[in-house]
């Protein structure tokens, strides 16, 4: 999130697309609720904030909501755009905040064009656009087209009229212009009349004493165009001044206690910690890295700080993991780190296991064959790997794959060590919300029987692996021989111990950094994550804090729901990102009874400033407020995506209808396709077979797949089941209860269907097509697994799903496929 | 006992700090029934601070724990929200609510196991031999799969046939570890739950 999860309680309008906080995060969710009963809040003159709830399903959220529109899944792109052509036409956009804090009086390329659902440098047969992202060295063949027409400072040239055809404004509202309130309709099944209803309420959000949220989830994130369409959303928020603002902002609910200080911690292929860009081949240097993968100033007023301390941050991390094996003299041991091949990611592992090319997968909380996607073509990978580690407090589908669906466990000959883990309640150590509140626990239990601590593990098997290296040679050991691992037991690490090296260390005084911004590349740093620096200074671990509602005057002086002593939160402290855009060109805030961070005459005040705290608004030098890239501001057209530097809607892979602006390249034509690539068989549905619309989701009672060991919870959702339209449920002869087949192209389930109004036809243009939803919680493994042996064998719900992914970031399109669906004889 | 008590003046009624009035209204002193009750169930109890482990929004919780000296052992007496988080202020939902029940639980992996190639059962295998398995596993792949230098002449010092992906559900601390340790061992194929 760039704001938090109470700030949500500061919004005149909650816009939640691809998302049903309601039940999946209903804590979370009473902030939305204090906003709707809040009478300060709200379109016109208050009354309680508006909730707008976008979905295929009616769900608790819809339920609250002041406007539901049911929407086909995967088509979130041609609803933003939409909203972003009547904003545009309507000149309800926030005219200062988008002329002085956004690209769009920035001028691109007079080669940039966009015909028929194709950009400029496409090259049909790598399926890949030939542009390439300042400053990395372009290839020969590059296609220099989605980039800005610069000066002879190498910065962006601007027309601050607006006017020019070539200004990322009139490109974008020509862009949209096809995005009409009748198209929208035709892609998404969304009404025209609740279109344009909806479009006034987000139209008022332009106003600057008024602010929307936008609230999403994985219904965003798991399509081939999910990266595009958080983006469609966020250029929405760019164009109506609602970003870096308390009660605005783009706001992602994430799934797992800790998976965004993971991902900040950089258990991701392409990235190392702090959102640093992990090395490619080519990059023989520190300096060749740095020139490849830091920003680059795009105009005299941008700061670009990531680009800017980008090696210093590099070199802490190096100083922090090689210690004095990491100096000048070896360029801080760069070349010890790791560089890909290519894309690493989630279902390249499957994929790279199926040709034979994967020996080992370790799994640490985290079961594959439930995941999936394609959950039989991922057990198939399985069962190709020599040896396979889960590490984890229960058996899991992964961990049991041999014997589960379609397994005949004589042939299959991976090797697979079942490792206890202990749970989160028996260690300490810091869980990082969505809001980025980096919060600590207590130990509170000893490790039940024999289950060991993760980083134990981790530890020991460092150990033993060094040990062999010392003992038997071996392949380049030098990063493994000379990993710092200066813990007082070096197998037994504790948190405390790491948590310090992650906030890292001013190696001449060897006292705990209090700021990224002392950090240097001269080697005299360290900092296993610059983005946690402040998390534990001289003053101790700041995530411990506990001073909250028990006196909210003394612990919320400004009243905005900051609790700057609650924890801490990433950067610095700081709730709200950006937040130098909640004020105007002299500081004041755009609404006074909300500020983010004001100028007091000498200082910023309120929240931490993302901004340098003394730098006067009304300097000529002053720096723009999207500080952490090139342009210094936010963009609305951005050629850092590999499918399009303005979000364009493409249907899903598996899909019943063409696309409505496009025929001819009717799917994203970046996003990856694994079978073809490996020259395995086709695995894709045609509508004619399989003519329903499914999508995937979750239940309040369950958490993915470890949930299925908890009782309490296993009797109050006990068995899967198929979320069908009455209408189809007629079609079909089928009622609430009866035992059904769902089945794609890819496998089945056999569930309980549940016939009702949640779920609904589209209709989109002359076609008629149902949508169905399935949860995804059961698999062959759990309390009720153990009862229905045999039924659970048909209960994964990603034996549906396809296995592709994200133009983007690779992200499988689980939430939107094609199958079809049989009574089954009773 | 018949009662003329509404639901909501009952809930009233067994609130904390509620005095003498209460005895008439129900027929029995609340305020020393509640203080007894509260006696039995956390005396002795130790209280400590943790989070809640399932979704984002990261609520707080309090846990009650007590040693047990007939089995040497610690017991989990409770869990609830903290009231002063100001994220959750004291709410669960229905799976941080009974997280005691993921917490202690006879479903747990008790000790390590192996499956051999193509056996059709687990066996049990010590920590030892479970660890020094799987460092000669990591090595052994390591040495078969790395490589220093690609086609191109490129350095890249990676290890092409070995992957890790988890980390979700475990600490910022341990997750920082896994990374760390991994790219060491040259590990390319790196991912958690952020991806699906």
């Amino acid at each position: 999130m760039t704001n938090h999860w109470r700030d949500i309680k500061n919004a005149d309008v909650i816009f939640i697309a691809g998302a049903n906080p309601a039940e999946a995060h209903p804590v979370g969710f009473q902030w939305f609720m204090r906003a709707k009963l809040d009478p300060t809040k709200g379109t016109g003159k208050g009354g309680g904030a508006k909730i707008i709830h976008v979905d295929p399903r009616f769900s608790r959220t819809s339920a609250v909501a002041d406007h539901y529109l049911r929407t086909r899944t995967g088509t979130d792109v041609a609803l933003f755009g939409g909203l972003m052509s009547y904003v545009l036409n309507n000149n309800k956009f926030h005219d200062e905040y988008v002329k002085n804090y956004t690209n769009a009086s920035f001028l691109v390329s007079k080669d940039y064009s966009f015909h028929d659902g194709l950009f400029s440098g496409y090259d049909p047969k790598k399926r890949a656009y030939k542009t390439f992202a300042p400053p990395a060295k372009p290839p020969a063949t590059a296609d220099k087209s989605w980039g800005y027409q610069l000066d002879e400072n190498g910065f962006a040239k601007r027309d601050n009229t607006l006017q020019d055809p070539q200004t990322v404004f009139q490109l974008l509202k020509k862009h949209y212009s096809r995005y009409t309130p009748e198209m929208v309709e035709l892609i998404t099944s969304i009404p025209k009349a609740d279109f344009l209803k909806v479009a006034e309420i987000v139209g008022e959000m332009g106003r600057p004493d008024k602010v929307m949220t936008v609230v999403y989830a994985v219904g965003l994130t798991q399509h081939t165009t999910g990266t595009q369409m958080i983006r469609s959303a966020a250029l929405l928020q760019l164009l109506l001044g609602n970003m870096g603002r308390p009660g605005g902002g783009m706001n992602a609910e994430r799934g797992h206690a800790n998976i965004q200080g993971n991902t900040d911690n950089a258990i991701s292929w392409e990235i190392l910690p702090g959102y640093l860009k992990v090395p490619l081949p080519g990059q023989k240097t520190t300096d060749d890295y740095v020139k490849a993968s830091a920003s680059k100033k795009l105009d005299p007023n941008s700061w670009n700080f990531f680009g800017l301390n980008y090696k210093k941050f590099l070199v802490s991390l190096l100083k922090t993991w090689y210690g004095d094996h990491a100096t000048a003299a070896n360029d801080f041991a760069f070349n010890y780190l790791p560089k890909p091949a290519g894309n690493a990611s989630w279902m390249t592992i499957y994929d790279n296991a199926l040709q034979g090319k994967m020996e080992g997968l370790m799994l640490s909380g985290m079961t594959a064959s439930s995941i999936g996607p394609d959950s039989n073509q991922v057990m198939a990978a399985l069962a190709k790997l020599k040896w396979l580690v889960v590490m984890d407090p229960f058996p899991t589908t992964s961990s049991e794959f041999w014997h589960g669906p379609g397994m005949t466990a004589a042939s299959v000959q991976t090797e697979v060590f079942m490792l206890p883990a202990t749970h989160w309640i028996e260690k300490d150590g810091s869980f990082v919300n969505s809001g980025r509140w980096m919060q600590w626990k207590d130990p509170v239990m000893p490790p039940q029987g024999q289950s060991r601590h993760d980083h134990w593990i981790i530890a020991e098997l460092q150990h033993r692996v060094k040990a062999l290296y010392q003992h038997q040679g071996g392949k380049f050991p030098d990063p493994i021989l000379n990993l710092t691992m200066n813990y007082k037991d070096p197998i037994r690490p504790t948190l405390d111990e790491i948590a310090r090296e992650v906030n890292g260390q001013d190696l001449k005084t060897g006292k705990q950094m209090v700021t990224f911004a002392k950090l240097a590349d001269d080697g005299s740093t360290s900092s296993g994550n610059w983005i946690y620096v402040g998390s534990y200074t001289p003053k101790g671990n700041m995530a411990k804090r506990r001073m909250g509602v028990q006196d909210p005057k003394k612990n919320d002086p400004t009243g905005m729901g900051f609790y700057p002593q609650w924890a801490w939160s990433w950067p610095l402290n700081r709730r709200v990102l950006y937040n130098r855009a909640s004020a105007d060109l002299q500081g004041k805030p755009w609404d006074p009874k909300r500020p983010g961070i004001q100028w007091n005459g000498t200082t910023w005040v309120g929240d931490v400033p993302d901004y340098p705290p003394k730098m006067s608004p009304t300097d000529p030098a002053a720096w723009l407020p999207f500080i952490m890239n090139g342009e210094g501001v936010g963009r609305l057209f951005s050629n850092a995506l590999l499918d399009g530097p303005i979000p364009e809607h493409y249907e899903p892979v598996e899909s019943p209808v063409a696309n409505a602006l496009h025929a001819t390249v009717s799917a994203d034509p970046v996003a990856f396709l694994y079978d073809k690539a490996a020259k395995r068989e086709n695995r894709f549905g045609t509508p004619d077979e399989y003519p329903i619309i499914a999508t995937t989701y979750r239940l309040t009672e369950h958490e993915h797949y470890v949930t299925q060991q908890v009782p309490l919870l296993v009797q109050l959702q006990p068995e899967p089941f198929v979320e069908i339209p009455t209408g189809l449920g007629q079609e079909k002869g089928i009622k609430t209860g009866d035992m059904v087949r769902v089945h794609s192209k890819r496998g089945e389930i056999r569930v309980r269907a549940v016939v009702t109004n949640r779920v609904g036809q589209l209709t989109l243009g002359d076609k008629k097509v149902w949508q169905v939803g399935i949860p995804i919680h059961w698999g062959f493994v759990g309390i009720a697994a153990d009862m229905h042996p045999e039924k659970s064998q048909y209960w994964l719900a990603n034996a549906l799903t396809p296995f592709v992914g994200d133009a983007n970031s690779r992200t499988p399109e689980f939430k939107a496929f094609l199958v079809n669906i049989d009574k089954l004889p009773a | 006992m018949a009662s003329t008590v509404s639901r909501q003046s009952f809930l009233k009624l067994t609130g904390i700090g509620v005095g003498a009035l209460v005895f008439s209204e129900l027929g029995f002193d609340m305020a020393k029934a509640t203080a007894i009750k509260r006696e039995l169930r956390i005396a002795n109890a130790t209280e400590a601070h943790s989070l809640c482990p399932y979704c984002a929004v990261g609520c707080s919780l309090v846990t009650y724990t007590r040693q047990n000296a007939a089995t040497n052992g610690v017991d989990l007496l409770q869990i609830e929200g903290d009231p002063d988080s100001p994220i959750n202020e004291g709410r669960l939902c229905p799976k941080g609510a009974t997280a005691l029940q993921l917490a202690v639980s006879p479903r747990r992996v008790e000790q390590p196991m192996y499956r051999a190639p193509g056996a059709a059962t687990w066996s049990t295998m010590s920590w030892d031999d479970a660890l020094g398995k799987i460092a000669q596993h990591i090595k052994d792949t390591r040495d078969r799969t790395f490589v220093a230098v690609d086609k191109k002449g490129n350095t890249v010092n990676r290890t092409d046939g070995m992957a890790f992906a988890g980390g979700a559900t475990f600490s910022n601390e341990e997750g920082y570890l896994a990374a760390k340790v991994m790219r060491s061992l040259g590990t390319v194929f790196l991912e958690q739950q952020a991806r699906v």
